[in-house]
């Protein structure tokens, strides 16, 4: 380990700046230490030798920067990741969004989509999936291709069937899915309530207007320079009295936008905009 | 930015909380540090561990939130489920990718944040333990400058870490039960 090619905080500067200049994608504002650890992850993983070598390889070489992408970013996630997040949405939130005509859910940074199924089944549950959207946007659309799929490993259902449970629900959850081999193919009504789309919320603005808001796990990646663009962004996409959701680590606490939203009791991750 | 205080990190396992318990008491308002604990364990145990630390010193205790500034005379808590890591601009930054060593919060991966960081401000403090996550990380805190300190697998409930540890280091000191102020003399320095 101790061999690999080490990069400097200056060659990751050059490296970022190459990013954004010849594909657009701009790095600068993600946090540095775990930016540093996942670029020096893929250069030891891919046995990467000199410096030049690697920046060479991403400017020319598109495949590569893609495989940049998959690999700087972080995809891991889970369905029913933090119960009590899921039965406050099921208790508190989603009652308050019955009443509407057409319910409209952004779940932004949704990775593979096991956070997506799992608002699916809520809404499922609480006859409310009919007349529900689901907008499942990630900076990285071979995550989106895997939600298009709705297929997740059957290895992990035993733990999602428990959180789901803790979660409050009262199915049994291998309803929701088919087994084939060693995947989970979840039922194709839910698919038809998701729209993919890429964005990147350094750069992309709002697209449309929202009843509940996701965005968990995203944002720690991201300084409080690129935190404050992302929260901004997600003030512009929300209905008054709308509910934004984050992760369970997350905050609203440094930012100005702060004062008009309402934090949910018990000091649930889920923040009401009052005005 | 090089703060003017240290961060002491304490990584532990299995059979380590006892020997935290007994070192928060000697952490009184004249030291001038920052503590940070790495500790293996299951993800609805936060405010547990939460509630057994605090007020066991002088020290504030905080489950560490994202973005949460680092600052002298408190006791952060690595949450559950997420590595932490330590940022130059003295805050930390969350991370829920894919566990090192069987584990997240892994110790390696906060302990070589910090050296990247900051350097000779660090001193890695090892416990008990099965696992050997933490060795590498005290490894890089030495390369940086820091200090490392390792509890004397002798007296350890899991000797396994810090066995390793001692094997394959050269380290600062070894803490027993009764060298606790050299302890708190080589973190103050
Ligand atoms: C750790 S996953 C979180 C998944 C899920 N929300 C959860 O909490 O389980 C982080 C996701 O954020 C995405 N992401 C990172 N930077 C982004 C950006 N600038 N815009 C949109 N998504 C981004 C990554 O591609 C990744 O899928």
């Amino acid at each position: 380990m101790n061999d690999d090619l080490q990069l400097t905080d200056g060659q990751i500067e050059i490296i970022l700046s190459d990013l954004i200049e010849q594909y657009g994608y701009d790095f600068t504002n993600y946090s540095s230490a775990s930016l540093k650890r996942r670029i020096q992850r893929l250069i030891t993983m891919d046995k990467v030798v000199s410096f030049a070598e690697f920046r060479h390889r991403i400017q020319h070489d598109a495949a590569y920067f893609k495989r940049f992408v998959e690999q700087v970013t972080v995809n891991v996630t889970e369905m029913f990741r933090d119960a009590h997040f899921y039965r406050t949405l099921r208790e508190e939130v989603i009652p308050e969004l019955a009443t509407r005509p057409l319910i409209r859910i952004w779940h932004a940074g949704c990775s593979t989509g096991e956070e997506v199924y799992s608002m699916a089944i809520l809404l499922h549950e609480a006859n409310l999936l009919h007349k529900s959207l689901l907008y499942a946007t990630d900076i990285n659309p071979t995550v989106l291709e895997k939600v298009r799929l709705g297929m997740f490993p059957m290895s992990q259902m035993k733990q999602y069937s428990e959180n789901y449970i803790q979660s409050g629900g009262r199915n049994d959850f291998s309803k929701y899915y088919i087994a084939q081999y060693d995947t989970a193919k979840f039922d194709d009504s839910f698919k038809t309530r998701i729209i993919l789309a890429t964005h990147n919320l350094v750069s992309d603005t709002s697209f449309n207007e929202f009843q509940l808001i996701l965005c968990r796990n995203v944002m720690i990646y991201f300084d409080k320079e690129l935190q404050d663009r992302a929260l901004e962004l997600f003030d512009n996409s929300l209905e008054k009295l709308g509910f934004l959701g984050l992760g369970s680590k997350e905050t609203m606490k440094f930012s100005s936008l702060v004062s008009r939203y309402k934090q949910l009791p018990n000091k649930e991750k889920i923040w009401r905009k009052m005005s | 930015m090089q703060p003017d205080f240290n961060i002491v990190l304490i990584g532990g396992s299995a059979g380590s909380l006892s020997r935290v318990l007994r070192l928060l008491p000697h952490l009184t308002k004249k030291l001038n540090i920052a503590v940070i604990l790495i500790f293996h364990r299951k993800e609805d145990e936060d405010s547990v561990l939460h509630d057994v630390l605090a007020h066991k010193s002088e020290f504030t205790v905080k489950e560490v939130e994202d973005k949460d500034p680092i600052e002298r005379r408190h006791v952060y808590i690595a949450p559950a489920d997420y590595h932490l890591l330590l940022e130059k601009d003295l805050t930390f930054s969350l991370d829920m990718s894919e566990k090192i060593n069987y584990s997240r919060p892994s110790i390696d991966v906060t302990f070589e944040s910090a050296a990247d960081a900051f350097g000779e401000s660090v001193i890695g403090l090892l416990l008990s333990g099965a696992n050997a996550d933490g060795v590498d990380g005290l490894r890089r805190i030495r390369e940086e400058g820091g200090r490392i300190v390792v509890q004397d697998p002798r007296s350890a409930e899991v000797p396994f870490m810090p066995q390793q540890a001692v094997d394959r280091l050269s380290i600062d000191l070894l803490l027993t039960e009764f060298n606790i102020d050299d302890f708190l003399s080589l973190v103050t320095s």
